[in-house]
């Protein structure tokens, strides 16, 4: 059964496949090209951003992760194919469950270690207490 | 030539464990021999080891908890004993051996007993409640449970080469670095733990795609048991936490291996964030235990009550609740090392918060049994068992979930008295509840009631013989893992606590003997219909044990209770459904990949362990040169003819057939 | 699918909200072709089962990534006395590697429309320049990691630079694994065409491969970009 053509369900879609629309060969390069483009800015952006006074000092890395997301998002749309469309929903909500658990990770073990960083004793006071 | 292994990794000069692996490779041994000489090798490897079929995989895996949480037990009751001798004295086992003890007695039942138990029950009723044929990814199922089998494996070779971790089953650094722990043991756990890790997240990531990818048609969300719930928000914990598990593993193997600084006392090390990070995945993974084990229960008390889940929808949101807050919580483990009270407020009362999901689900049970029709079978009485029980331990937990009262409380016998009370209460009761019940599904007879029941009431009493007094030890101040103590005020509560774990080994031999009376019984124990307690949901339509296949035709699922539904208007019209129209059937062929890969993991695990380089080399090419070779396989599938099909179902359909006439009302099988 | 009947007509629009219970009233649950996800349809078709069982191992490899980003952010100052990323980093070698691994998706994407179009002339060069400057970005890595370890800036010199040799290293070890599986499938699609199983699995290393470059985004923007500004 694996060497037939695989069925296609008209209201799902795997991700990664192309089939939200019906696209044509140059219709499927041109999403390529744009995402391409769009992606090789943002990345130019990210270290222009870096290295010229263009944005204000303690906001660069703010800008940086802005532009960091943008550029997933075009990786996400322009070479992935996840679309807002009903046949991507379970892709949608499965990268939502994804982003969410990184995010409860990377924020939850940085206040974690930052409060308890914070609450360490300095360590001129610590080789104090050893002598 | 063979790295740090010499023939001193044999514990020559200690009884113990020298007698013990003797014991058990004589065992081992015995039953190789038994199986080559009856013949029944091929039979194993064509049907069972090979295997693709969730219903195999789940029998095999449920075998593996079986056998692990019975090594677990011997562990617990060495430790009991060694307690209860060890007042103002030494004891039996010299400390380093207690250490390596109870560090086994930790990883081995909730890593290789109670996961495995949990993952196989999963794995033989998901697919069938589900109305579909197999899981998504049949070898990879074969796979994850050999890779199972290969930490399970490891870890128990360390009793006989070499030794085992010392430092808890949690392995917190520095101890474990390679400073303070620098022989194989420390190395044994993270090998196994992170080869079986790969096993687990493809397991979660199996499950997740086949519950909502591959469901009966009309079985739509909603429709689904809650079995099948429970198992989606498990898998899904699976699969966000099980990759936390292996990078951390994975920096403490770095800094043991490679020289690394994650965790180390020197070069800016940060010990807390190992802490840190292996408790956002240890929390998530005792909901992954505790998941499935409430769908367990709401099955047999829906089934044995006699009637439908109170309040389905609010069981559906409860689980889910619980299964997003268990990523909320993981502090609630450290609170007393070291953070604001701000963190641990944040984090106190998001623990408390989550056992309001729990309460929902316990008032839905209790709801459900109310105006039932109850029957006190074994698995009804391990689940009013597990009510109370559970309820006690949660308790328990909600008043360790205030930071000033666990600061008095974290690491007594008070913490260790709570985890065992929910996990024994809610994860053991269930495994064994959800085996007693779908056992005659597996294999086709069912277990001996009266057995079982003994079982169960020597658990239930040795379970509070031996743990409510080591609540009040704890709160007497006793500390956990204490290889000898010297303050009065403890000894008469240890003491009753060794007289419980005695209580529990009558518990553990009565288990084994419904085994074995269960099989000598089979046949006036039979279940001839395929549904011997009345089911409602969609296995019980099939035969027992089922046909490869699952379902002659995938049911048209068009209410809650499908298979409850179907019953009901046969016993009305007295008329058996009409025969469906029997198409061919495309089944996954058989696959030897998930033992091999396995096989050489298990080299590769054991090289890395004892530094053998070479072999490691090998190890991991061969395993490689495995995915290639059964990438280039061109035959994935074999087709069962519509004939076999028809006569297989048609068999069914007549025991269905013979089972309404005997019975012209609604009414439990004989 | 025998069971289903031919139910014909107007079906309701299969995503509005409390569909189920509308669903019931109108005796539904007759096994609809459409698979929405819903189940309706019964199981759903092997390309879209293969295709989401893949995407969640992506996202449980990004969970994976995440633990290390979360190490490598508590480390970031953990220098020991040793080199910063300030001292270390060679930012023409890190913008070559960057532009290698994007143009490399590119091609990725490239090849997979002449799949697509069962082209295996195509495919395979697609494959191939993906595979080269994937080869590329390996070799330029390389040469950074080696060059910290001369100077005595290597893994074992301070937590700093454990955890960036480990979460660098970690996607290097991807992309490796990633060149091995695309050797593969050359291999495989010369030998047995554009079968469905090679085509389900081709989508699936286009998918990885993508993947890998999201990692790199997030990793030289915090790793490199940020870690730079301390």
């Amino acid at each position: 059964m694996s060497h037939e053509v695989d069925r296609r369900d008209p209201g799902d879609v795997g991700p990664g496949f192309m089939d939200a629309a019906e696209v044509t060969i140059r219709e499927g390069i041109a999403r390529y090209v744009i995402g391409f483009v769009l992606a090789s800015a943002l990345t130019v952006a990210s270290f222009y951003v870096l290295y010229t006074s263009l944005i204000w000092g303690p906001g660069i890395p703010v800008a940086l992760v802005v532009l960091a997301i943008a550029q997933i998002g075009v990786h996400l749309v322009f070479f992935l194919h996840i679309t807002t469309a009903p046949d991507n929903t379970n892709n949608v909500l499965a990268l939502a469950f994804g982003v969410l658990i990184v995010a409860l990770v990377i924020v939850g073990s940085l206040w974690i270690m930052d409060n308890l960083n914070d609450r360490l004793m300095p360590l001129d006071q610590m080789l104090q207490m050893q002598r | 030539m063979f790295g740090k292994l010499t023939w001193d990794a044999i514990p020559w000069s200690q009884p113990i464990p020298l007698v013990a692996g003797a014991v058990v490779i004589l065992a081992v041994l015995a039953v190789l021999a038994w199986v080559v000489i009856k013949g029944y090798l091929p039979y194993l490897w064509r049907e069972w080891i090979t295997s693709v079929d969730h219903k195999r995989i789940g029998v095999m895996y449920v075998l593996l908890g079986a056998l692990m949480l019975l090594r677990g037990f011997i562990d617990a009751i060495m430790m009991r004993s060694q307690q209860a001798v060890a007042f103002h004295a030494a004891g039996y086992l010299p400390p380093e051996h207690y250490d390596q003890i109870f560090s086994a007695h930790g990883t081995i039942m909730i890593l290789f007993g109670a996961m495995p138990f949990m993952i196989g029950l999963m794995n033989f009723a998901v697919p069938l409640q589900l109305g579909v044929r197999d899981v998504a990814f049949p070898t990879l199922n074969s796979t994850s449970f050999w890779l199972t089998a290969t930490g399970a494996l490891l870890v128990n070779l360390s009793l006989v080469i070499g030794e085992f971790a010392r430092t808890g089953w949690l392995v917190y650094p520095p101890l474990s670095e390679l400073a303070y722990s620098p022989s194989v043991g420390v190395d044994y756990y993270l090998w196994a733990l992170l080869i079986s890790g790969v096993g687990t997240l493809m397991t979660g990531i199996n499950f997740v795609t086949t519950i909502l990818k591959i469901r009966a048609p009309g079985m739509s969300y909603l429709r689904m048991t809650i079995f099948c719930w429970t198992a989606l928000a498990a898998n899904l914990l699976i699969v966000a936490a099980f990759p936390i598990l292996t990078a951390t593993l994975g920096m403490l193997a770095l800094d043991r291996y490679l020289g690394f600084h994650f965790f180390t006392n020197e070069a800016g090390g940060n010990m807390m964030m190992f802490i840190n990070l292996i408790w956002v995945w240890g929390h998530p993974e005792v909901y992954i235990l505790v998941l499935p084990a409430f769908g367990i229960f709401s099955e047999v008390i829906s089934t044995f009550s006699s009637k439908p889940l109170f309040n389905y929808r609010s069981m559906v949101a409860a689980t889910l609740f619980i299964c997003l807050v268990s990523y909320l919580v993981w502090l609630h483990h450290f609170f007393t090392m070291g953070a604001g009270a701000d963190v641990n407020t944040f984090f106190g009362i998001s623990t408390s918060i989550i056992a309001v999901g729990t309460g929902v689900k316990v008032y839905n049970w209790m709801f459900t049994m109310y105006g039932g029709r109850i029957r006190f079978t074994t698995p009804m009485l391990w689940s009013i068992g597990f009510l109370v029980t559970f309820t006690i331990g949660g308790m328990t937990g909600v008043l360790l979930a205030v930071p000033p009262a666990d600061f008095l409380l974290h690491n007594s016998l008070f913490l260790v008295a709570h985890f065992h009370n929910v996990i024994i209460g809610g994860v053991v009761f269930a495994a064994f509840a959800g085996l007693t019940y779908w056992f005659p599904k597996a294999f086709g007879f069912r277990l001996h009631e009266g057995w079982g029941k003994a079982a169960f009431w020597l658990s239930l009493l040795g379970f509070y013989v031996v743990f409510v007094p080591l609540y009040i030890a704890g709160l007497l101040g006793m500390t956990r893992r204490l290889q000898h103590y010297d303050v009065a005020a403890w000894r008469p509560w240890v003491l009753i606590a060794g007289i419980g774990i005695l209580i529990m080994m009558a518990a553990a031999a009565c288990q084994v003997a419904q085994l074995v009376v269960s099989i000598r019984q089979r046949n006036e124990l039979r279940d001839e219909t395929g549904d011997p307690w009345d089911g409602r949901s969609l296995e019980w339509a099939t035969p027992s044990p089922p046909p490869a296949f699952n379902f002659a035709v995938l049911p048209n699922v068009q209410g809650a209770e499908p298979y409850w539904e179907i019953k009901q208007r046969a016993i009305e019209t007295q008329e058996m459904p009409a025969e469906p129209h029997y198409e061919p059937i495309e089944m996954p062929t058989n696959s030897p990949t998930g033992f091999i890969t396995a096989f050489f993991s298990t080299i590769t695990g054991f090289a890395l362990i004892w530094h053998i380089w070479w072999l490691v080399a090998l190890g991991i090419i061969a395993a490689y040169a495995v995915f290639v070779w059964f990438a280039w396989r061109d035959v994935v599938e074999y087709s069962i003819p519509a004939e076999e099909v028809a006569r297989i179902d048609r068999a069914r359909r007549q025991a269905r057939a013979q089972w309404l006439a005997q019975h012209a009302r609604a009414g439990v099988p004989a | 699918m025998s069971t289903t009947d031919a139910f014909v007509g107007h079906a309701p629009d299969p995503y509005r909200i409390g569909r189920s219970r509308d669903w019931v009233s109108t005796g539904g649950g007759r096994g609809f072709a459409h698979a929405t996800g819903h189940g309706e349809g019964g199981p759903a078709s092997k390309r879209v089962i293969v295709g989401y069982g893949f995407w969640i191992f992506l996202l449980s490899d990004i969970v994976m990534f995440s633990a290390f980003f979360a190490a490598h952010a508590v480390l970031q100052t953990a220098t020991a006395g040793g080199p910063s990323g300030r001292d270390l980093f060679n930012w023409w070698s890190i913008a070559i590697q960057t532009g290698c691994l994007l143009a490399s998706s590119f091609t990725c994407g490239l090849s997979a429309v002449a799949t697509e179009a069962r082209s295996q002339i195509w495919t395979q060069v697609g494959l191939l320049v993906t595979g080269l400057l994937g080869l590329a970005f390996l070799v330029l890595e390389g040469r950074d990691f080696a060059g910290m370890v001369m100077q005595g800036a290597g893994p074992q010199r301070s937590a700093f630079l454990s955890s960036l040799f480990a979460v660098v290293g970690l996607h290097g070890l991807h992309v490796t694994a990633g060149l091995l599986w695309l050797g593969t499938m050359m291999a495989q699609v010369f030998v047995k065409g554009f079968r469905a199983d090679i085509m389900r699995r081709l989508v699936c290393f286009n998918l990885f491969w993508h993947a890998l470059d999201i990692i790199w985004v997030a990793l030289f923007t915090v790793v490199y970009l940020i870690g730079e500004g301390r």
